[in-house]
């Protein structure tokens, strides 16, 4: 079976210097890949050029067999694309119910999307307690709750996380990572997740990639990243 | 005492226009950050095009046209000519608002001319006897049912729907929403269409009660409502209604007991006040906006 996400030679900024430099990657099915790496390693531009948020000045990007060419963001979520954007995205002003709704509102299959919340909210009982609450008035893990279970009403195929431990308690990060090793076990959800927070990335994902300076320096199993300490020195800063 | 009633009365009823008018004004703030300075303009327009087609047929089928002349007039300025200025610095929108004023009023001169023509109102404006005093007109009734009926529609589309989900999705976080599917794009003209279809009924109403339609028509209703918009807050639709009505019934007050002359002091004075007091508008939420 072809990778879920094939990345070759993808050059990409936001004007001036680019920030990625010829970034080749493979993104295995029904897996949680690991993208780790110090700040401004370009972690975050490599997930905003995967969803479309950035145009790659080169290169190509083939998302379940086809090129991402062209395709505009609005159209990936439809493809089985959901990105979880840095700082959680969650659209404070709304209501927790009006943000997981919105998360399947591009579906016309209606029946598919209601049950995909009511999904949702057995998945997170802290959010079905709070449906009439807005944004704002949640918590941080609550909001990264609300931010995962909005990705998921869309059923996707691939799942792109930006930082979910951010600000987070230990405690908090560690139940997410749970989850999604939960649902990749469950449903074969296939996750790429940029995290700071090595440890607790490495406690769930299969596979590591280490970029540096816009580049990737080493891409192999979580195991290897773990068990290779001058690696873990010179990248990982543990 | 009569005559606070009557005044009451009148500056609730000019409040509703203004309401509905300060409300058009919000509505493309909140997703755009742009304050149309062209919406008096536009409203204008479509005025002129009820005017013909009343000429050449009834009043109701000019004021649907016009209605839906505001829609279609809103969406090709946002797709012709305010995309372009969407992402500048605002300066530019203001810019280019104004110079879409002095287009519009340019145009409608050499059209129709510049003296002031009758614009009829559908029913009478003379008041009804209510217990002996002169209070409401029919006309008063025709403004407050039509401004309620939009407001209720907006508050049914913005809360109620999947499409006012996404419109107000895309006005608070357009990047995520795109993430999710929605094309802020396409709400955004939309916005711009509804906006300035309120702007014209808005325009349907007020027009009767002044001197009658001249392109600059709307420019004090324009200002006037701005206000309004202001002391609502700018960000809050319910603000802009409140603030409408607030501005209308001050009007009323000022001109009933102070003379005319001192009407457009009032508005300013208003203003200033509110901006004194709490300068993000009396309706502003206290929480800061995450940038």
């Amino acid at each position: 079976m072809t990778a879920m996400l094939e990345v070759e030679g993808v050059v990409a900024g936001y004007g001036g210097a680019p920030v990625l430099h010829d970034v080749t990657l493979s993104v295995p099915r029904g897996a949680i890949t690991a993208v780790l790496g110090a700040n401004g390693a370009g972690k975050t531009t490599l997930l905003r050029t995967l969803s479309g948020l950035l145009r790659p000045r080169a290169g190509r990007i083939v998302f379940d067999g086809a090129d991402l060419h062209g395709v505009p963001v609005e159209r990936l979520v439809q493809r089985g694309l959901a990105h979880v954007p840095e700082g959680r995205g969650v659209v404070t002003e709304l209501t927790v119910d009006e943000n997981l709704r919105l998360g399947g509102l591009w579906r016309r299959d209606r029946a598919a999307a209601a049950q995909a919340l009511a999904e949702v909210y057995e998945l997170f009982p802290p959010l079905a307690q709070r449906r009439r609450h807005a944004g704002h008035q949640l918590s941080g893990g609550e909001r990264q709750m609300l931010a995962l279970g909005r990705a998921l009403v869309a059923s996707p195929a691939l799942l792109l996380l930006d930082e979910p431990s951010l600000g987070l308690a230990p405690k908090v990060t560690a139940q997410i990572m749970a989850l999604l090793a939960q649902l990749r076990d469950r449903t074969g959800l296939t996750v790429l997740l940029v995290e700071q927070n090595v440890r607790s990335a490495l406690s769930v994902a299969d596979r590591g990639i280490v970029m540096s300076l816009g580049r990737v320096v080493v891409a192999t199993e979580s195991v290897a990243l773990r068990a290779d300490e001058d690696l873990r020195h010179a990248y990982l800063g543990f | 005492m009569d005559r606070f009633v009557f005044l009451t009365l009148d500056g609730l009823s000019k409040g509703a226009v203004y309401a509905a008018f300060a409300l058009a004004l919000v509505l493309i703030w909140r997703s755009t950050r742009i304050v149309n300075f062209a919406q008096g303009a536009l409203a204008v327009v479509t005025a002129y095009v009820a005017y013909s087609v009343t000429a050449a047929t009834t009043y109701w089928l000019g004021f649907a046209v016009a209605i839906a002349a505001g829609l279609v007039l809103g969406a090709v300025v946002e797709r012709g000519v305010m995309r372009f200025v969407e992402q500048a610095p605002p300066l530019n929108a203001v810019t280019v608002g104004l110079g879409l004023v002095l287009l519009i009023q340019g145009a409608l001169g050499m059209i129709y001319g510049n003296d002031f023509r009758f614009f009829p109102a559908p029913v009478s404006r003379h008041a009804l006897d209510i217990g002996s005093l002169p209070l409401l007109s029919p006309y008063d009734i025709v403004v407050f049912a039509s401004v309620l009926l939009v407001m209720a529609l907006l508050a049914v589309l913005f809360t109620r729907t999947r499409v006012g989900l996404r419109m107000r999705a895309a006005a608070f976080a357009p990047e995520v929403s795109r993430l999710l599917g929605v094309r802020v794009g396409r709400m955004l003209t939309l916005g711009w269409a509804l906006s300035a279809a309120v702007g014209a009924l808005a325009g349907m109403l007020v027009i009767p009660t002044g001197l009658g339609l001249h392109p600059t028509a709307m420019d004090l209703v324009f200002v006037t409502s701005f206000t309004a918009a202001v002391v609502g807050g700018f960000d809050s639709p319910v603000g802009a209604v409140v603030g409408g009505v607030a501005v209308g019934l001050v009007l009323s007050y000022v001109t009933g007991y102070f003379g005319a002359d001192l009407t457009p002091i009032a508005v300013l004075v208003l203003l200033l006040a509110v901006l004194l007091v709490r300068p993000a508008g009396l309706f502003a939420g206290t929480k800061a906006r995450h940038v």
